[in-house]
């Protein structure tokens, strides 16, 4: 199936990706390259007297940096392996069923995503700490002791690793999936393969690109982790990242922290490109079909089993933490009530820690719709050059692409600082900073939903068009475009949900009074006081619906679009 | 379409208002002539009244522009990296612990403020007036007064009985390579017990089943059993004003503070303010200084920032005079001690503690 897909794709001209690449690049190396190349290069050149090199490795080759990479790599490797696993089956349960409440629950899988860590640390802390609700339950029934403890541990890391990637895996795959035609699964089934054979040999294979993104994109969170081993791990287990953050932020010792920015960046960079290998030999073209085609009502008895046994784990993993957190958000005394809330509203009101939290809403939207806006413009063009185009060219921007993901927040912050300070990029403390911060966040999910896509496209259809007389233009607008919108729409809810819950790049931007929820929510969780506690509680209950509202929104839109077909 | 059209629209002209905001540094939009702009790099815990802002800027026809940085630490390296180029006219919140620092790095311009006389000398520990000190905390143990009630064992009154196996899994502090408060709390053990009595002392604690948090928010909230905390650990490390604190932003009015603060082991953190270094509106920056130290603003600071203000001569807000505790004689370290030895502290710390 593999053969002869290079021959047909419309191969986009040498000018034509030089076009379409040309702002995503001059974006990425403006307020990405140049402002980390900055930073780096500062604490290069402050280092020993041996050298820059010679420091570097020093860095690298001390052994505390070695365990530190071992960790890093380890967690990451085990929560994406994890994450996978746990997400397959509710990908197959929603690209295969249909049934009530489908398009709700499966927006709600997103709200994790985009929470704050340390709203997540303490939801995870509320519910599996002493005084968690299981406990009680258990005590009730005559249970002795606490019979959960989430003391630091490597479980409670992988546990919220996985809490938070869910979606990203359901997304990818699932999207993919409810795409393929059941009848080449079923054809196989009919030629006498079992459930399982059919589903490794017919159905697997048509999802490893899908499978490989989404891992690619979990492993690269969790390499790059950060909050959640702060909040959750034991003290003293680092990633890279924290010990980036601490020598930068903490001691300012930029020397070491460059060394150990290059060593984050360079594995990244490296496991991009494996990936980008692997990816290469893995993409095949395949048959499209509307989801509405694919999908069947669960009406058997097995497929309730499945369905119900599914989406009850989910419930689980993924409902229980947030439900715990929400119920903390209306506690009041030793009843429950809505001072949290109002509190919430009073401008300036007694925790006037900052503006009203209402505002913060307001700015978290504004800068969510402008980075929806220049991530979706910016990922569309580099997806089109990365997809159409093969070789260095293609393979290097989307590297160039994902990098920042696996740039630590505090670099990016500081390297802002040190490299736009002259007229007209001193953009150092404009508000604009942030859509443009989140924007290099996002930009890769918006590549990563597109390009498969994209890729996927029959050539016959292009080929049925032209022989049909329709121009190049138009067969682009009439085959293409149609997937490319979809795409589009689902890499713009990502870039939505990214930019609503995105906490790290913001805090380390030096900026206004302009608070963004997230920010808001950490300085309640900043100063004693239940009244602050339940407030912290609260918006993250107000920051969960409004994802969870503006993803169903988006999936209303990706519903029409899809009629498209 | 349309929609999408109006959406744009509207984006690109609130874009414009945010960056018509903030042209301060930009260059590309001259700032309105009639009023100047002064802006105050602070980090995210900074807070005042309103009333107090307007009537700065009522007074010297002037604007406030608040510029934040994260916390204390990443506020003071990125004006130290900022230096030939600053962010903002004045600084505030740099705080003991970093002072040296920036202090090193002369990124402030000296000025000796006139309401410097309400000051007790003990605060004004720069003698070349670079920076002007605003306020200070105490971070103390706290304790969870329920757990302590029925007096068995009774509440803890030293660092010293921290050691002992009546008070065995109680504790939890707060990583000094990661939280400032941790960082204050081993300071602390290092003035106390000196250079060689700190490691044993810890070892001890360590033996009675310390537990470690990363941050002050996981410690407090999560790990700590008063308040609102999820946790079961009656000893917490955080501030003498943390009691006051939880009476203020209590849900339901209480009287009593469900937490109390152990005077024995505190350490004193001071806050102070500076001109940067490249500021065209030196003279403004200092009436902003002058203004953090106006009486007013004093008294409004302890509610605000639940810190105390360095003028003697203030009444502290009723919520602190009942449940807040002034430390009388609280621990310190040299400046210069700490930035010469805090790196070298965390690495033995964590190596006994950890490890």
């Amino acid at each position: 199936m593999d053969r002869g897909v290079d021959g047909h794709r419309p191969a986009l001209s040498g000018r034509g990706a030089l076009l379409l690449g040309a702002p995503p690049l001059l974006f990425l190396l403006l307020f990405f390259a140049y402002p980390v190349a900055s930073i780096v290069g500062l604490g290069l050149s402050g280092g020993t007297d041996r050298g820059a090199a010679a420091g570097v490795l020093d860095t690298w080759l001390d052994a505390r940096t070695v365990e530190v990479l071992r960790f890093t790599l380890w967690q990451a490797a085990l929560s994406t392996v994890l994450t996978v696993l746990a997400a397959l089956p509710g990908a197959y349960v929603f690209a295969r069923f249909r049934f009530r409440g489908r398009r709700l629950l499966r927006a709600a899988t997103t709200v994790p995503f985009v929470l704050p860590t340390v709203v997540v640390a303490s939801a995870f802390l509320a519910l599996l700490g002493p005084r968690s609700p299981l406990n009680d339950m258990a005590a009730l029934l005559g249970v002795p002791g606490p019979i959960v403890r989430l003391e630091g541990s490597l479980w409670a890391i992988l546990l919220a690793h996985v809490f938070y990637l869910y979606a990203v895996v359901l997304r990818l795959v699932g999207g993919v999936w409810s795409n393929l035609d059941p009848g080449t699964e079923e054809a196989a089934r009919v030629l006498g393969a079992t459930r399982w054979m059919a589903f490794r040999q017919v159905t697997l294979p048509l999802l490893w690109p899908a499978i490989a993104s989404a891992a690619a994109i979990a492993f690269l969170f969790t390499f790059t982790s950060f909050g959640v081993i702060l909040l959750l791990g034991t003290p003293g287990t680092a990633t890279l990242e924290v010990e980036i953050y601490r020598t930068t932020a903490l001691l300012l010792d930029l020397p070491v922290a460059a060394a150990l920015a290059l060593l984050q960046m360079g594995s990244v960079l490296l496991l991009l490109l494996l990936y980008g290998r692997l990816q290469d030999r893995l993409t095949i073209e395949r048959g499209l079909r509307p989801p509405a085609d694919v999908t069947r009502p669960v009406s058997d008895r097995r497929s309730r089993l499945v369905a119900g046994a599914t989406l009850g784990s989910m419930g689980l993993l993924l409902a229980l933490p947030l439900l715990v957190l929400v119920e903390r958000s209306f506690a009041s005394g030793d009843g429950h009530g809505l001072e949290a809330y109002a509190a919430l509203f009073q401008a300036g009101g007694r925790a006037g820690a900052f503006v009203a939290p209402a505002e913060a809403i307001g700015n978290s939207l504004l800068f969510a719709g402008a980075t929806v806006i220049l991530a979706s413009l910016l990922g569309l063009m580099s997806a089109a050059v990365v997809a159409y185009r093969r070789g260095w060219s293609s393979r290097g921007l989307d590297a160039l692409l994902m990098l920042p993901l696996g740039t630590s927040a505090v670099t990016l912050g500081f390297g802002f600082i040190v490299a736009l300070d002259q007229p007209p990029l001193d953009l150092r403390t404009s508000p604009l900073l942030i859509p443009i911060a989140h924007t290099l966040v996002a930009m890769p999910f918006v590549v990563r939903a597109t390009v498969p896509l994209i890729r996927a496209i029959q050539p016959r259809l292009r080929e049925a068009a032209a022989v049909l007389g329709a121009s190049p233009r138009r067969t682009w607008l009439e085959v293409d475009g149609p997937v490319i919108a979809r795409a589009a729409l689902v890499g713009g809810g990502f870039a939505f949900a990214v930019s609503l819950g995105e906490f790290g790049a913001t805090l380390f931007i030096a900026r206004p009074d302009v608070p963004t929820v997230p920010i808001a929510i950490f300085r309640l969780l900043g100063q004693p006081g239940t009244l602050n506690f339940a407030q912290a509680m609260a918006m993250s209950t107000i920051l969960m619906v409004l994802t969870a509202a503006a993803v169903l929104l988006i999936e209303r839109w990706r519903g029409e679009a899809a009629t498209a077909f | 379409m349309k929609r999408l059209t109006a959406a744009v629209a509207a984006l690109i002209i609130a874009g414009c208002n945010g960056s018509g905001d903030g042209s301060g540094g930009g260059g590309q939009l001259p700032p309105p002539a009639s009023r100047t702009e002064l802006v105050v790099m602070t980090h995210d815990s900074f807070a005042l009244p309103d009333e107090a802002i307007s009537a700065f800027e009522d007074e010297q026809g002037a604007t406030l522009r608040i510029l934040r940085s994260g916390d204390a630490g990443s506020m003071v390296n990125q004006a130290i990296l900022s230096r030939e180029d600053p962010l903002a006219d004045v600084l505030f919140g740099v705080d003991s612990s970093f002072l040296t620092r920036a202090l090193d790095a002369d990124i402030f311009l000296p000025y000796g403020s006139r309401e410097l006389a309400a000051v007790p000398e003990i605060f004004q520990v720069d003698d070349r007036q670079r920076v002007t000190p605003i306020d200070h905390g105490e971070v103390c143990l706290n304790i969870d007064r329920e757990a302590f009630a029925n007096e068995d064992p009774p509440a803890p009154t030293s660092l010293e009985d921290l050691t002992l196996p009546e008070y065995r899994g109680m504790l939890v502090v707060q990583d000094p390579a990661s939280s400032s408060v941790g960082l204050s709390f081993l300071l602390a053990t290092v003035a106390r017990f000196g250079e060689e009595g700190w490691r044993e002392y810890w070892a001890g604690l360590r033996e009675n089943d310390v537990l470690v948090s990363d941050g002050w928010e996981d410690a407090y909230y999560g790990r700590f059993s008063g308040g609102a905390g999820e946790g079961d650990r009656p000893i917490v490390v955080s501030y003498a004003s943390s009691p006051a604190a939880e009476v203020a932003f209590a849900e339901t009015p209480t009287a009593e503070a469900p937490t109390a603060v152990v005077l024995d082991g505190c350490y004193r953190q001071v806050e102070f303010a500076g001109i940067l270094q490249g500021t065209d509106q030196a003279e403004l920056a200092g009436a902003f200084i002058d203004h953090l130290l106006s009486r007013p603003v004093q008294e409004a600071i302890p509610l605000e920032m639940f810190v105390y203000p360095v003028r003697g001569d203030v009444t502290l807000p009723e919520v602190f005079l009942e449940h807040a505790k002034v430390v009388e004689e609280p621990l310190e370290l040299p400046m210069d001690q700490v930035e010469a030895n805090r790196q070298r502290w965390i690495a033995e710390w964590t190596d006994i503690v950890l490890r």
